[in-house]
């Protein structure tokens, strides 16, 4: 609890983030260059797949980002729930959107996939359901947070739809173990180790890299942005307290 | 130059792998993009208050 008060103070956050936010930006541009270069130009095309493996490298980071960008969600929603951290429900709030843009992605370049390899852009099976469920979670939480007038009630219910929007986390992941799904298994979060090539392992940990530092990066950002919108908030009722007589 | 031609045809696959690219660069550049017009926009106007009082 000690380390989280220490967080729970903006002033030393904006001054972490200021210090963070330059390296998270480096790693995430030098990251995609380098991945982009491994993956377009530098890697096989795959045996079975072709060329249209290389949508692999953003679909997957893509997938990774929408389930990790989640659970932080939930994350935040607990700690803002159970103790009430003042920097809790703006980290949550901030993060929805960029988790929810991840989701898209990664349903659409699985589409993009699907057609030429499966035949088709959608189908019904465990895994593209429950990320379609985890999209419309995400859409769900950015449309409660808005849905009060006052920003701490519109916190509250969000947070409890994203903890309890949580058990779909595990779905995703182990849909294609637990139902006999068109998606394939997993290749590198498995138990026995990765089972990819290095040619291609290395652009798709590059890739996941780019996009774990993007994140960093745009999350502070809007955390930024939301400390500087609850000061306006702050003055705003202040200036209207002084007024009334 | 037919190399060149040869790399972005992707065997075939050229449509689906640029899309994928394409639209992935898009949206997180949006996505930063919308991220940075907010803050500049909330910090301006915390400086104006701020100048006021």
């Amino acid at each position: 609890m000690k380390r989280l008060d220490w967080f729970a103070n903006p002033a030393r956050f904006l001054r972490l983030a200021r210090a963070v936010q330059p390296w998270a930006t480096g790693i995430a541009l030098t990251a995609a260059a380098a991945g982009l270069y491994l993956g377009l130009f530098a890697s096989p095309p795959d045996y079975q797949q072709g060329e249209s493996v290389r949508i692999m490298y953003v679909h997957v980071p893509a997938a990774w980002m929408a389930l990790f960008c989640y659970t932080a969600l939930a994350v935040a929603s607990a700690v803002a729930l159970i103790w009430k951290h003042p920097l809790a429900d703006l980290a949550a709030r901030a993060t929805a959107p960029v988790g929810a843009a991840f989701t898209f992605l990664a349903l659409l370049t699985g589409s993009l996939w699907g057609k030429p390899m499966w035949g088709t852009w959608w189908v019904w099976d465990a895994r593209l359901t429950s990320v379609l469920v985890l999209l419309f979670l995400y859409l769900g939480y950015i449309a409660l947070n808005g849905a009060f007038d006052d920003p701490a009630r519109g916190a509250k219910a969000s947070a409890v739809l994203a903890l309890v929007g949580f058990v779909n986390v595990p779905i995703v992941k182990f849909s294609v173990d637990w139902w006999n799904t068109l998606h394939q298994p997993a290749s590198v979060l498995r138990a026995g180790g990765p089972a990819i090539h290095e040619s291609m392992f290395a652009p798709l940990l590059l890739m996941a890299l780019a996009f774990k530092a993007y994140f960093v990066w745009v999350l502070l950002i809007r955390i930024r942005a939301e400390i500087a919108a609850g000061k306006i908030r702050a003055a705003r009722l202040r200036a209207s307290g002084d007024a009334a007589p | 130059m037919s190399d060149l031609a040869g790399f972005f045809a992707m065997g075939g696959y050229g449509a689906f792998v640029w899309l994928s690219y394409g639209v992935t660069l898009m949206i997180l550049v949006l996505v930063w993009a919308a991220s940075v017009r907010r803050l500049k926009r909330n910090e301006r106007a915390l400086a104006e208050m701020e100048a006021r009082r």
